[in-house]
């Protein structure tokens, strides 16, 4: 894994654009995110939130700017299991489990270890791997469930199982879309619980519409709009802030 | 001094007396003096010399044998003569050859345009230079288009051995000025022989521009049947545009769609050719509909039993459809037989317009070419200036919203579905007017039809009529260096490679959407 | 790396699931009854009891046994990349005619002085074409070793180039499927060349001997019997082996959410390739050992008809489940040589619903119909 200098920001984005048949779903955007933040992205339906989620995982390739993950990575070259492997991890907005392994199997699968082909071929589960997987397990509140196939899992379940599956993964960098969508209010509460926990310890930025759920969590929220960050600051100064209010009110 | 001769023979009883009583030597210079005389009606006796139909006894008028007949030569009335005591008249090699030549030279100053044309076309396959008189008084009498344009190249050609260049120079710009494969050879046989140097160089220029020509020719006739090839192509392949490029549905029956087209076109030829045979040439108009509505048919009892039910599973639906496929041929094998059927053209696409020397192209593929626009447009007009176009492509955007919106998305599916299938109706029509119909008919182009589909890019119609058309094109233009079969192959490799470097086909759509197949 | 150190509620570790057993020993044992028999009793049934008896195994039904083997190899292979990784080719059929090619090359040249022509080295097509002296590309090819080595590596490489290109620009899904079909129906208009020097329509056939023994006694065809059911055998386990092994897990893993791998550091184009090479390969290895026993090999093999076949006994038997393609390889194929003789037109049909009915109401196929039923018994 390619970790270096802890000083300087964990993410940098600096005039991304990216642009599908004309229209620009990111412009000129730039983002920078510190180490341990735990930061929010919303923003209106179309305002580029989940294309910046593709930009900085390899799914997309921004036409000009750049994205960079630490000082070394420049995540524009990299393919998506690079990325993956230097430690960023993601969630979809859409619970994206593999349904016909069982829920350890699936952490088994996410696991921090040789991702090669022939590794993979020879691979035994050691004691430590092991003992990881029945930490995150319980972590997620799934052991009893860690036989049963991800598929019958609730949605609740699997978006856990998903968040789980990125922290045996041990990633420096969470991107978590949405991943509330669909709770009951105790689960999100429990959601917000844990990813509160991982700040600090790790960098999460979180793209979500629920308020008050960002409101609960977050200290530094980013608000985009037509691609580019209209506004960035605490709940409070983006709540008052009339150009916020305009974009989700004004139509 | 023959020339006097010539003009005062006449086929009168005693020149059919020499030819029939006198010695060899006599024989022949009557029948030159007729012929040089161009006396046409000599002609009827002439030939019968020639096959041995001509008789004489010791005395009184020769006769022809005609049908078991006896006629006399001159009159042509019936004769009262017995053949068993009459004789052949005998002819020897030299005077054979005297008579054939004769005759068609006659035949020139015949009243049929088809013989005379006959005539002058032998007289420029022979290149015989003394004809060259003959073909000129000849030229000057013609009034017959054809015939004249005939007797104009054999006049040059012939002219190009007369003893004076003046006259060898002007034939040569004649031959220029109407290349052909045979003008070719005779430009360049003649330069084999020509000593003076300004004709010769002339002749080696004519060549070469004759020959230009003749590419010219040539590639007209390549970039032309690879359009005819694209034209094909594109209407097996715009169905499926439609049912693949448009609602993502891998229907491997599709080919059977284009053959149960083709066999509802056989039904309506046979139904006009049985009952209204005098309507024959109009069959076509009927058969339009009758082969789009089969097709729609057969696809939408493949989109109610098949297609609807494994929606969202392609691999499934692409296995089911060619499960479907099978049952379809072995179907059309027990109803029409294993064995092709024919399909005629109505006379008016039989034959070609010549539109340069050596260049004919055929009335059926021309109407072929003219009916993939005139389906394209169909196509367009109905995507785009229709409700049902305007639910079909609400329904491919979006299918979730469009539901929400009220659009009645199995319906529209069926619709579309039916629409696509109908289509590949109307190209099989098409392919039957210029190849076999058999049951297996759809297995050829299923492939091909793939291909335009996905080199064109899904979803995209302008895509698709440039794929056909590219490649129709380039499979014709690397048949001659490559030979049909291998320029088939290259070109199958070429879209390999080519969806390799763009898997979303010529007209990329870039966004989100690409990553969801 | 620091792994993520928050204090945990202390807690046993929760019994990791053992993962599923695919075969219960049950299996187990009648795998290697079934294997036992083949390479045993039919043998003796073939060898040793008199023709007479109708216990007796003739020529025909050894060679149609033979030639189902081979199938079921095809088919075992087919499952892997289609059941367990989600690629449905449809050009396994020409994988194994490459692989039928390659031996057959050996075939060709072992026949020597034997042939029509009598020429000591020219296969009787070539002289036929009236060349002087076998191409380049046939050099060696009277060497077994080279020729079976080929048989293996002729497919491999071909679909090895052939899916790093496809995998890499991402093309998957029905997508696949097509490019596949095409490329089998390019192989095939090839080789009816005459030029390309394979035989042309006719292919390979007539052949004599092999290593020296020659292909009508007996005792050779029971060895390659032997053969095919040993290759069956042997892939089998190793299949096992490999669905049951992580990188099994990672396949299935593609088939479900090629995404969700992606972002968890595996690049799925690799494993794509190793398991779509692997196919390759043991189809190439099937087609050597078929041409033998059938006695010719010719392009038809290659028709896209063939390939799609293919799949028709993996879904028939059941995706992914190893045991079900082999069982819908041999339930098709013996129906297919029983109503090809008796009843013709039907056939077609047959074959038309099935490939209908599997997908619509059977997507298990048998294995999961067996699979449900027994899961509701008790």
């Amino acid at each position: 894994m390619n970790l270096d200098t802890p000083r300087g920001p964990v993410l940098y984005l600096s005039g991304v654009t990216v642009s599908f048949d004309g229209f620009r779903a990111l412009d000129s955007l730039n983002l920078i995110v510190e180490p341990g933040e735990l930061r929010c992205v919303i923003g209106p339906n179309g305002a580029g939130k989940t294309t910046l989620m593709d930009v900085i995982t390899g799914k997309t390739r921004p036409d000009q700017g750049d994205v960079y993950f630490g000082e070394k990575n420049d995540l524009s070259r990299l393919s998506e299991s690079q990325i993956a492997r230097a430690g960023i991890g993601r969630k979809f907005q859409k619970p994206t489990v593999f349904r016909n392994h069982s829920v350890f199997e699936n952490l088994e699968l996410a696991l921090a270890t040789d991702k090669r082909v022939l590794p993979t071929l020879a691979a035994k589960l050691t004691p430590p791997q092991k003992q990881r997987i029945d930490e995150v397990l319980e972590l997620i509140g799934l052991q009893q469930k860690a036989a049963s196939l991800a598929d019958l899992l609730s949605h609740g379940e699997k978006q856990w199982l998903e968040i789980g599956m990125l922290l045996v993964q041990d990633p420096r960098l969470l991107l978590l879309d949405e991943p509330v969508a669909g709770m009951s209010d105790e689960e999100t509460a429990r959601t917000g619980a844990l990813l509160q926990s991982l700040s600090g310890k790790r960098t999460l930025v979180v793209v979500e519409h629920d308020m008050r759920f960002v409101a609960s969590i977050s200290e530094k929220i980013t608000v985009l709009h037509e691609g580019r960050v209209l506004v960035e600051g605490t709940m409070e100064t983006i709540r008052d802030d009339p150009r916020v209010v305009e974009v989700y009110l004004g139509r | 001094m023959i020339a006097l001769l010539a003009a005062l023979a006449v086929l009168d009883a005693a020149t059919l007396e020499t030819l029939a009583r006198g010695e060899s030597a006599e024989k022949t210079r009557a029948v030159s003096a007729l012929v040089a005389a161009g006396e046409v009606r000599a002609a009827p006796v002439l030939r019968a010399l020639l096959e041995g139909r001509l008789y004489a006894g010791e005395t009184g008028p020769p006769v022809i044998e005609e049908g078991g007949a006896l006629r006399d030569a001159l009159t042509g009335a019936a004769s009262a003569a017995a053949i068993e005591e009459l004789e052949k008249v005998a002819i020897n090699n030299r005077l054979r050859l005297l008579l054939q030549r004769g005759l068609g030279l006659l035949a020139l100053k015949s009243a049929a345009p088809a013989d005379r044309l006959q005539a002058a076309r032998g007289l420029l396959e022979d290149g015989d230079p003394d004809n060259l008189p003959t073909v000129e008084s000849a030229l000057s009498r013609e009034t017959d288009p054809a015939v004249r344009e005939v007797l104009s190249i054999a006049q040059a050609v012939l002219a190009l051995g007369h003893p004076d260049p003046v006259r060898r120079l002007a034939a040569i710009r004649q031959l220029e000025s109407a290349p052909g494969a045979s003008s070719k050879r005779q430009l360049q046989q003649r330069a084999l022989v020509e000593r003076d140097p300004a004709v010769l160089a002339a002749l080696q220029r004519a060549a070469a521009s004759v020959d230009g020509a003749l590419r010219r020719a040539e590639l007209v006739g390549l970039l032309f049947g690879g359009l005819s090839l694209g034209s094909i192509l594109l209407l097996s392949a715009l169905g499926l545009a439609i049912t693949f490029g448009l609602m993502g549905v891998i229907n491997m029956a599709h080919g059977e769609l284009l053959m149960v087209g083709a066999y509802a076109a056989w039904a309506v030829q046979w139904a006009f050719r049985k009952g209204a045979p005098g309507a024959f040439g109009w069959y076509l108009l009927a058969a339009v509909p009758a082969s789009f509505l089969a097709a729609a048919l057969v696809g939408v009892l493949l989109e109610v039993t098949v297609v609807r039910k494994l929606y969202g599973r392609p691999l499934e639906t692409l296995l089911a459809t060619w499960g479907a496929s099978l049952l379809l041929i072995q179907a059309v094998r027990s109803l029409f037989g294993a064995q092709n059927v024919e399909v005629s053209n109505p006379a008016w696409m039989s034959g070609g317009i010549t539109v340069l020397p050596g260049l004919v192209l055929p009335w059926n593929r021309i109407a072929i070419l003219l009916f993939a626009g005139a389906v394209l447009l169909l196509v367009h007009t109905l995507l785009t200036r229709t409700r049902l176009g305007l639910l079909v492509r609400a329904v491919t955007q979006d299918r979730q919203r469009a539901a929400g919106l009220g659009v009645p998305t199995p319906r529209i599916d069926l619709l579309a579905f039916a629409l696509g299938s109908g289509i590949a109706g109307l190209g099989g029509l098409a392919l039957s007017q210029i190849g076999n119909v058999g049951p297996e008919l759809g297995q050829g182009f299923i492939v091909d039809s793939f291909m335009v589909v996905v080199l064109g890019g899904v979803g995209q119609l302008a895509g698709t009529v440039i794929a056909a058309a590219g490649l129709g094109l380039v499979n014709k233009l690397l048949e001659p260096t490559a030979g049909a079969v291998m320029a088939k192959i290259v070109v199958l490799v070429f879209v390999i490679l080519f969806i390799q470097r763009r898997p979303q086909g010529f007209f990329a759509q870039r966004g989100r959407a690409v990553d969801e197949t | 790396m620091n792994a993520l150190t928050a204090p945990m509620p202390l807690s046993l570790p929760a019994a990791s699931p053992k993962p599923p057993r695919l075969w219960p020993r049950r299996t187990w044992a009648a795998l290697l009854c079934g294997y036992a028999a083949l390479v045993v009793l039919v043998p003796i049934l073939h060898l040793a009891v008199p023709a007479g008896s109708a216990l007796h195994v003739s020529d025909y039904t050894l060679a149609l046994a033979g030639k189902i083997l081979c199938y079921a190899t095809v088919a075992l292979a087919m499952d892997l990349v289609w059941g367990y990784t989600g690629i449905l080719s449809l050009g396994h059929g020409l994988f194994f005619a490459l692989g039928g090619y390659a031996m057959g090359m050996y075939l060709m040249r072992a026949i020597g002085k034997d042939s029509v022509y009598g020429d000591p080295d020219l296969p009787d097509f070539m002289v036929f074409l009236d060349w002087k002296k076998v191409p380049w590309y046939w050099a060696g090819t009277g060497s077994f070793a080279q020729q079976a080595a080929l048989s293996v590596l002729a497919p491999a490489l071909l679909a090895f180039v052939f899916g790093f290109f496809a995998f890499r620009s991402r093309i998957r899904g029905v997508y696949f499927s097509i490019i596949t079909q095409a490329l089998t129906y390019a192989f095939m208009l090839l080789f009816f060349r005459n030029q390309t020097g394979f035989g042309g329509n006719n292919g390979f056939t007539d052949f004599k001997r092999i290593l020296g023994f020659p292909l009508a006694s007996p005792g050779t065809r029971v060895v390659l019997f032997a053969l095919s059911a040993t290759l069956l055998m042997g892939a089998l386990v190793a299949a096992r082996a490999l669905v049951t092994s992580k990188l099994g897990r990672v396949l299935t893993a593609i088939r479900d959410a090629e995404d969700r791998l992606r972002f968890c550091g595996y690049d799925p184009i690799r494993f794509k390739l190793f398991v779509w090479t692997l196919s390759a390969a043991l189809c190439g290895l099937a087609g050597a050992l078929y041409v033998p026993q059938v006695g010719i090999i010719n392009p038809g093999e290659m028709s896209p008809a063939n390939s799609i076949e293919i799949a028709i006994w993996v879904a028939v038997g059941g995706r992914g489940t190893l045991l079900g393609p082999v069982i819908g390889a041999v339930l098709v194929n013996g129906a297919k040589s029983w109503l090809t003789a008796a009843f013709p037109e039907l056939w077609l049909v047959l074959l038309g619903l099935s490939f209908i009915a599997v997908t619509r109401w059977l997507p298990g196929g048998l294995v999961g119909l067996w699979r449900r039923t027994a899961r509701r018994a008790p």
